[in-house]
């Protein structure tokens, strides 16, 4: 059963700063959610190879031709901040 | 004017073709119509004004020209807004997102303009096309052109309405789960997932990469065929788009379905779904084989397992994809975040609506260290038994049918407060994804509330062709197609 702590753990994995309201929710809706997926674990998948994909592609390669990249001029231009040309963020760590 | 409105495809082209309209005229009239509809409907989140211009009036110069017009010359063409456009936002109908301008373009964008389409806008959807009823916007409700108290269905909500309002003749949806098929059989007009792989995922938004397609929605069979084939094909872009020839499809709508075996869906046929939508589905089968298939039930027990697959497939690999919204490349920021990792987890909490959220918990979850093996791997397992067990039955048969959507159409909020109940909207275009498959969903009927019904045609993997080809004949055969929603039939 899943608990507050496990919505924590989970949302610090997910780098979610939840709402004490937030987690609530989460812990009995998800309870609810994988109590329904729980079905899974009775059906019988002994040797049972995953499916990761729908289409069995080997690995594709292309032509190796030079394409001109868009810039990073155009790229930083999507960013919150940026400063040199580098993204900018605040500290980090310490 | 008005009389431009509501038009094929083919019916366009004569017009345009016999220089009796100019491609600025079409335009303007289904601009006209979008100003006297879209304030109730809701269906855009931009309009791509200049950019419509600018194609039409290329259009008039080949038409000027005396050059062959393209399949799609002067055809307006609404887009889904997690499908990128240079030069306007693609929000996603998110708030992480509501100020991104992507500085590059969808291969099928790229294709729709060199086949002579006329981009008119960016449609709503749910926040990063997670949603059943358009409900999940980070912006705004989407109204349903039948009637207006009822959600249009989703993710691909705006779509279905721009196309079944007359506001566009044809749209772009895409479809991880259901998303083109279910929002098409609320709204009463043909929606297609195609087969994966065979239209190229570059420039759409990732939702679950190994499930989502992007694919067409039309008033008619033939309309969605056209645009088929025109964003078909292999591009180097997605590695996993098919190197395969690209068939016209519109040819292959011959109305011919004798000898065709047809196998109803014996578990999508009976509980939990509404005896209106079976009653009309079951019409729908009869019809088909009074056209000359041979139609007879089959067991697909498998299936029943799909929604718990998908939702931890999907959200497993949402919660991967929508890791790159960090608040440092583009998107949203939380301004007053003192280091790196309050600032990723404060935009985050900020810019991601409840459902997104809810997704990516449930899919970090199932990946992480000790569920990985029971949720994640075991839902690959029974991934693989649904695909194994559809093979089976095509070997038997060469398309399955069974209804699109539970229901018709819902009330506004009838299902928010319950995701799962939300969930199980997709019980029936679910296993599709899982498995690759080419699925259609074309109107069928209506509910006694005079909402649409949708009826959904599975085919195998590439049989996009005869999924199409049988969607024609009952089309043909049919008058459903030919009602239109009350905005549209009152332009």
């Amino acid at each position: 059963m899943i608990t507050i702590r496990d919505v924590e753990h989970v949302a610090k994995l997910a780098r979610l700063s939840l709402s004490d309201e937030e987690k609530q929710l989460y812990t009995e809706q998800l309870a609810k959610i994988l109590g329904y997926f729980d079905e899974l674990q009775k059906v019988d998948t002994t040797g049972v190879e995953p499916m990761a994909h729908a289409l069995s592609l080997t690995s594709v390669v292309r032509d190796d031709l030079v394409v001109a990249p868009p810039g990073s001029s155009v790229v930083l231009a999507c960013a919150p901040e940026s400063e040199n040309g580098y993204f900018k963020v605040p500290r980090i760590g310490e | 004017m008005k009389e431009l409105v509501g038009k094929s495809v083919q019916e366009l082209r004569a017009l345009l073709g016999g220089k009796a309209v100019s491609a600025r005229e079409v335009l303007a009239a289904h601009r006209q119509h979008i100003d006297s509809v879209e304030p109730e409907l809701q269906a855009f989140n931009c309009l791509t004004e200049d950019l419509a211009a600018r194609q039409a009036a290329r259009v008039d110069k080949l038409i000027a020209d005396g050059e062959v017009l393209p399949p799609l010359a002067g055809v307006p063409i609404a887009l889904k807004d997690n499908i990128c456009v240079p030069g306007y936002p693609t929000t996603c109908s998110s708030r992480i997102l509501e100020s991104y301008r992507p500085p590059y373009q969808a291969t099928v964008a790229e294709r729709l303009q060199e086949a002579g389409a006329i981009f008119v806008g960016k449609t709503n959807l749910d926040e990063f096309a997670m949603g059943s009823s358009t409900e999940n916007s980070g912006f705004k409700p989407t109204r349903n052109p039948w009637n207006t108290a009822m959600v249009p269905g989703g993710s691909s909500g705006g779509s279905a309405v721009a196309v079944a309002s007359g506001m566009s003749v044809i749209a772009l949806g895409s479809d991880t789960g259901g998303s083109i098929r279910q929002p098409a059989s609320f709204c009463g007009v043909a929606g297609m997932k195609p087969t994966y792989g065979r239209v190229s995922r570059f420039g759409l938004v990732a939702f679950a990469s190994s499930l989502d397609q992007i694919g067409p929605l039309g008033r008619c069979l033939e309309d969605v065929a056209i645009t088929l084939s025109v964003i078909s094909g292999h591009d180097g872009k997605d590695s996993t788009s098919l190197s395969l020839p690209v068939p016209e499809y519109v040819k292959e709508l011959t109305g011919d379905v004798e000898g065709l075996r047809i196998g109803v869906i014996s578990e999508l046929t009976g509980q939990g779904m509404d005896a209106e939508v079976l009653e009309s589905v079951e019409l729908a089968a009869r019809q088909l084989g009074q056209l000359g298939a041979g139609v007879e039930e089959v067991s697909l027990p498998a299936t029943r397992h799909a929604l718990a697959v998908y939702y931890l497939i999907a959200t497993a690999e949402a919660s991967a994809n929508l890791a790159r919204y960090d608040g440092v490349k583009y998107g949203y920021r939380h301004r007053q975040a003192e280091d790196l990792l309050s600032m990723y987890r404060a935009s985050r909490q900020e810019g991601f609506g409840v459902e997104v959220k809810r997704r990516i918990m449930l899919g970090t979850y199932a990946l992480s260290s000790g569920y990985y093996d029971a949720y994640y791997k075991k839902a690959q397992q029974v991934r693989r038994l649904i695909k194994e067990e559809f093979d089976r039955a095509f070997a038997r048969f060469d398309l399955l049918v069974c209804p699109t959507s539970p229901t018709v159409a819902f009330e506004f909020g009838a299902r928010t407060g319950d995701p799962l109940q939300m969930y199980l909207s997709d019980i029936a275009t679910i296993p599709v994804n899982l498995a690759g498959l080419p699925g259609i969903s074309i109107p069928c009927g209506f509910g006694k509330s005079g909402l649409p019904i949708g009826l959904q045609l599975i085919g195998p993997t590439l049989g996009d062709a005869q999924v199409l080809r049988a969607a024609h004949a009952f089309e043909q055969a049919t008058e459903f197609h030919k009602k239109r929603s009350p905005v549209l039939s009152a332009a």
